[in-house]
């Protein structure tokens, strides 16, 4: 069963078919060196100008900012949620810590 | 690759979304199919209807789209009637209780909280009254706007013809229906810049040119100004001249260019500012001439910039608040709404009041604030007296009159925080507690939820944007800020200077911002032959010219955020609710979706 991502209201929400599931203006912590010199850039989410299915992640490409140095820009592709059997689950964004899919790619 | 909303939109688009919306209607929320939501709700747009934000689906914000703002007599209580019948949701606001109209920052009208299936119902009324929706929001031309007292106040050149023509020619007209982008026009015949031009997508703004040995009166044409996503423009002089009869093929030329080359894969460049980006204006008016225009299209005239005192930082207020004459010897009063929100019965007062003193008609400004006209001079003293009035004050504290905001987190998908709530409490905190620097008696502060900047903040003395931070390792609500944007001869951009101040550090920020342009000001002495009335030797900076001779470091220093004894209730993630100010506000406790009578659904898979 395919699923539909797309980017809505203007680069402000995800939609997993035709719901909208995830919000930029959320805080999240990243691993993600190359965006700042922070040990963890605590980065606002400020639009989404992509979505991709990478792998299991549904990742998608956010611009924002680190709030605690202010560095701004995209770090990459963000998993967000991840489709198992054809269902979308989102994760736990305020708990977990997120690592761009082009880093993991890297590694 | 066309994106998905172009492929909704070649799919089915414009007027033909009708004849689905209303078997939509007739059906119930239930009928839009669970895989199709997203291509409907894009085409809605179109019909003037936003779904609301996750914890209101199946509620929508109409916009009615009012051609320079003006309501024709009878059409105030129409709107107003609407709102009491439909415009009700299952949560009241704090500060405006159960039912209210926006007036918008594009002389248009927004009412909350509409039910699908109430939709044909409020069509038919409001197009039996001469008002209507369509395209009122989605890729086509949207509302018309100018000086909302054109025809009245004086002008240089008739705008309001020209409006009615565009307006006309433009709406439900199938070769300009579907553009790659919203269609943003201003028509100005004002002397005053009260039209706002520069931040549209098409300005038409007054000018003169001589031909054939005579001075013609008419528009000089600009192109490509937006203020959204971080990248704001002003329109761009393309050198093209038009007199009033010829701004209508002259606005079909450049709607065509927009049409066939705007960019269609990539929904963030699609504005026509970016192709002007791209071509500049020489290349745009050779485009124009040469394959969009069948007449030679003249250069441009002798434009009146120079006498634009409107949101221009000098002394005058420009806004059209408090009582002004016409040019037929009656009056108009300006009337402050504080955000641009007035509750439904208060509207339907205004409606009265405008038929007892004028001729019923009511003008809606850029600045969100709603103008009586056609008051016989005998009748202003009992206008004045009147109850309303003294809400919505033809006289308000510039922290008043100075106020706008976009619709914010309480509907809005795209906000990042609440807005109008909170401008409505920073501007009565503000004026308790804030004494403005001498000879102050205009200061702007607009707050916009996000980067879409529906509250115009780049233009303003004080630009709010919404944010979010930490504050003691909580996630909170916060704001940039900006200083110094507003239009006149040379319009200038707020500086993004302060960021992501949390929101209950703001009003102090501005609060010291104040102090220290009082304590750094500086004073010139004015030559003797420069002197106006007054004959003060003596002129003090303005807000707007202390702001311009900063550097960036000075700048920075300005923003000294700090609590005060202003509290803010809306900290929290108020994004994430599913009203901000229902008592219980997690997203599990929202009704929707709802039936037409707002009972709660069954979730489908129950």
């Amino acid at each position: 069963m395919s699923v539909a991502l797309r980017i809505l209201d203007d680069g402000a929400w995800l939609s997993v078919n035709d719901q909208r599931r995830v919000s930029v203006s959320e805080l999240w912590r990243l691993d993600a060196p190359d965006f700042c010199s922070c040990e963890l850039v605590d980065f606002i989410a400020e639009g989404f100008t992509d979505v991709s299915a990478d792998g299991r992640d549904v990742a998608v490409t956010t611009y924002g900012q680190c709030i605690a140095c202010g560095e701004t820009g995209v770090p990459g592709k963000l998993p967000v949620g991840q489709i198992r059997h054809g269902e979308y689950t989102g994760y736990d964004r305020q708990q977990i810590i997120m690592q761009p899919v082009e880093h993991r790619v890297k590694e | 690759m066309p994106t998905d909303v172009e492929r909704w939109k070649s799919e089915i688009y414009g007027n033909e979304i009708r004849e689905h919306l209303y078997r939509f209607a007739e059906e119930g929320w239930d009928a839009i199919p669970e895989d199709e939501s997203d291509a409907w709700f894009e085409r809605f747009k179109w019909w003037g209807l936003y779904q609301q934000r996750n914890g209101q689906e199946s509620y929508f914000m109409m916009r009615i789209g009012t051609p320079n703002g003006v309501l024709e007599p009878g059409q105030t209580e129409v709107v107003a009637e609407i709102a009491k019948e439909y415009a009700s949701g299952p949560a009241s606001n704090p500060e405006f209780g159960d039912t209210y109209v926006d007036w918008t920052t594009r002389q248009s009208i927004q009412l909350h909280w509409l039910k699908l299936e109430d939709i044909p119902e409020i069509f038919e009324k409001l197009e039996s009254n001469g008002l209507s929706a369509q395209q009122a929001c989605g890729d086509s031309w949207r509302n018309i706007v100018g000086n909302p007292m054109a025809g009245k106040a004086p002008e240089f050149v008739d705008a309001l013809p020209v409006i009615h023509e565009l307006n006309d020619r433009f709406k439900g007209n199938e070769d300009h229906s579907n553009l790659p982008r919203k269609w943003k026009v201003s028509v100005t015949g004002a002397p005053d810049g009260s039209g706002q031009g520069d931040i549209n997508d098409l300005a038409f703004e007054p000018a003169y040119k001589e031909i054939d040995g005579e001075e013609v009166r008419g528009f000089n044409v600009r192109v490509g100004g937006g203020l959204s996503r971080n990248e704001p423009r002003l329109a761009r002089d393309i050198d093209v001249f038009c007199r009033p009869e010829n701004a209508a093929d002259v606005a079909a030329g450049i709607s065509a260019l927009f049409r066939d080359h705007g960019d269609r894969e990539n929904r963030y460049n699609a504005r026509i500012k970016f192709l002007m980006d791209e071509w500049g204006p020489e290349k745009f008016r050779r485009v124009l001439q040469e394959d969009f225009v069948e007449f030679e299209l003249e250069s441009a005239g002798e434009d009146i910039r120079e006498q634009y005192t409107y949101n221009a930082g000098g002394a005058e207020h420009g806004d059209l608040i408090g009582v002004h004459e016409q040019r037929d010897g009656n009056y108009y009063v300006g009337l402050n709404v504080l955000v641009g929100r007035m509750g439904a019965d208060d509207t339907l007062e205004l409606a009265r009041i405008a038929d007892k003193y004028g001729s019923g008609e009511v003008r809606i400004s850029q600045r969100q604030n709603v103008m009586i006209t056609d008051v016989p001079e005998d009748d202003l003293d009992d206008l004045l007296e009147e109850d309303l009035l003294e809400h919505y004050s033809p006289d308000p504290h510039p922290f008043m009159r100075g106020s706008v905001a976009c619709t914010g987190t309480e509907f809005c998908s795209l906000s990042i925080v609440e807005t109008k709530n909170r401008q409505v409490r920073y501007a009565r905190w503000l004026k308790e507690n804030v004494e403005l620097p001498d000879g102050v008696e205009d200061f702007h502060i607009h707050l916009s939820g996000c980067t879409a900047s529906c509250a115009q903040p780049q233009i303003a003395d004080v630009s709010l944007r919404g944010m979010k931070t930490r504050k003691n390792g909580e996630p909170v609500e916060a704001l940039d800020i900006g200083l110094g944007g507003g239009l006149g001869e040379n319009p200038q951009f707020a500086k993004w200077v302060g960021q992501r101040v949390p929101v209950d550090e703001v009003p102090g920020a501005i609060k010291n911002l104040l102090a220290s342009f009082e304590d750094q000001r500086e004073e010139r002495v004015v030559p003797e032959e420069q002197r106006r009335g007054d004959g003060e030797a003596v002129e003090r900076e303005t807000f707007r010219q202390f702001i311009a001779r900063q550097d960036e470091a000075a700048l920075e220093a300005l923003i000294e955020p700090e609590e005060t004894s202003y509290e803010d209730p809306m900290m929290h993630n108020t994004k994430m609710t599913w009203y901000p100010y229902a008592e219980e506000d997690d997203m599990d406790a929202s009704p929707a979706p709802t039936d037409g009578d707002g009972n709660p659904l069954a979730p489908a898979d129950d």
